[in-house]
């Protein structure tokens, strides 16, 4: 199967397979110990799912902040982005 | 008793997966795949890394297309929810054939696709032969949407005022409907006046339906393409260009691919964070209304 059409690159493969891997772990994590949703800090009742999503939404924010600010290479925004995640795996 | 374990049902949901992974997953890797680099045709890349992002983010053409976006999605919302809250407030309750009338005419600007809605107010707004414009001119009022800014933003949000309120109408009005005669006769005895009524009564049991009515109209509202682009092109000058427009302006007319890729990346991230925005509000006050 011809894929060049879609342009793929080492660095965008790498990022697509993370977010895969990400999903996998949630899912196998959900099925060894289901979480019921809990209210965090915002207020919102989340499952860990929501929180994945937040923090790749926030992350994603983040990153373009931090390109706007500063330009690339964008590894001081990738350390902010390890830390929010953590921040709302953890609080929200 | 033993609770039966059975996940064939998921297998139900493959089809759903493989859809969306063809309509929208494998197009969005393909976006992303271009946004990092750069292409002069023939199936040939250029790696360029955030090259194309801190352009965009830098790019004053993109900042000035956002503002006359948002500036656009703003000014719909506050034309269209309360006038559609208006509307469906005066429609007639009670089920009839005038209420038949009434509801298929409000739908009718809703079933007219959005280039021949387009085609219908470019042409009513010409100053030769459109009514709009001819009765204008000939009223004494300088009228013109192709040579002047403000003309062609008041012809475009008629337009769209005229296409979607009738959506927030259908919304509103399914939420009065639900609403029990018994709470109209409860504030009737308590002789609650038509404000308290609206505030108390109509609005919160609204509620769930309008939010999806603002979810909605933003959404469109901020991705507008078609009935800017058939009635203004954009013009004049810039006036009218919004994201999309724009966008498809870089991507189709300059053929740069990449960094059109990494514009509408930034661009469906804010839709994206903005619809979440909306979406978690809707769930939570549903839960708390539940609670």
């Amino acid at each position: 199967m011809d894929l060049s059409w879609m342009a793929w690159t080492l660095p965008t493969a790498i990022f697509f397979i993370s977010i895969a891997c990400a999903l996998l772990v949630m899912i196998i994590w959900a099925i060894k110990a289901p979480q019921a949703p809990r209210r965090g800090i915002l207020g919102l009742e989340t499952t860990p799912g929501d929180r994945l999503f937040i923090s790749l939404l926030g992350s994603a924010f983040i990153c373009l902040g931090w390109l706007a600010a500063f330009g690339s290479p964008i590894w001081g925004g990738l350390l902010v982005c390890i830390i929010f995640g953590g921040m709302v795996f953890k609080w929200v | 008793m033993r609770k039966t374990t059975n996940q064939k049902a998921w297998f139900m949901v493959l089809p759903m997966l493989v859809l969306v992974a063809f309509s929208a997953i494998i197009p969005l890797m393909t976006v992303v795949n271009y946004s990092v680099q750069d292409t002069f045709g023939n199936n040939e890349f250029f790696w360029v890394g955030l090259e194309w992002f801190e352009e965009i983010l830098a790019s004053e053409r993109v900042h000035d297309a956002l503002i006359r976006q948002i500036i656009f999605t703003l000014i719909i919302l506050a034309i269209e929810v309360p006038l559609g809250i208006f509307v469906a407030l005066n429609m007639p309750k009670k089920s009839g054939l005038w209420t038949t009338l009434c509801l298929v005419l409000i739908a009718l600007p809703l079933l007219i696709p959005w280039n021949v809605v387009g085609t219908i107010w470019q042409i009513f707004g010409r100053i030769d032969i459109g009514l709009l414009g001819y009765m204008l001119d000939q009223l004494g009022f300088d009228y013109n949407y192709t040579q002047d800014a403000t003309d062609a933003w008041i012809t475009i949000i008629i337009m769209d005022v005229w296409h979607w309120t009738s959506l927030v109408v259908l919304l509103c009005y399914a939420g009065l409907k639900s609403i029990p005669d018994a709470y109209y006769q409860a504030a009737k005895i308590d002789q609650a006046s038509r404000w308290s009524i609206f505030r108390y009564i109509e609005l919160p049991k609204m509620k769930g339906v309008l939010l999806i009515a603002i979810l909605l109209r933003f959404m469109d509202s901020f991705m507008i393409y078609t009935e800017p682009f058939v009635v203004t092109g954009g013009g004049p000058g810039n006036a009218t260009t919004f994201l999309s427009i724009d966008l498809v302006k870089m991507a189709i007319g300059q053929f740069d691919l990449g960094p059109a890729a990494a514009f509408s990346l930034i661009y469906f991230l804010v839709i994206l964070l903005i619809s979440w925005v909306f979406y978690t509000v809707m769930v939570q006050s549903d839960k708390g209304a539940g609670a």
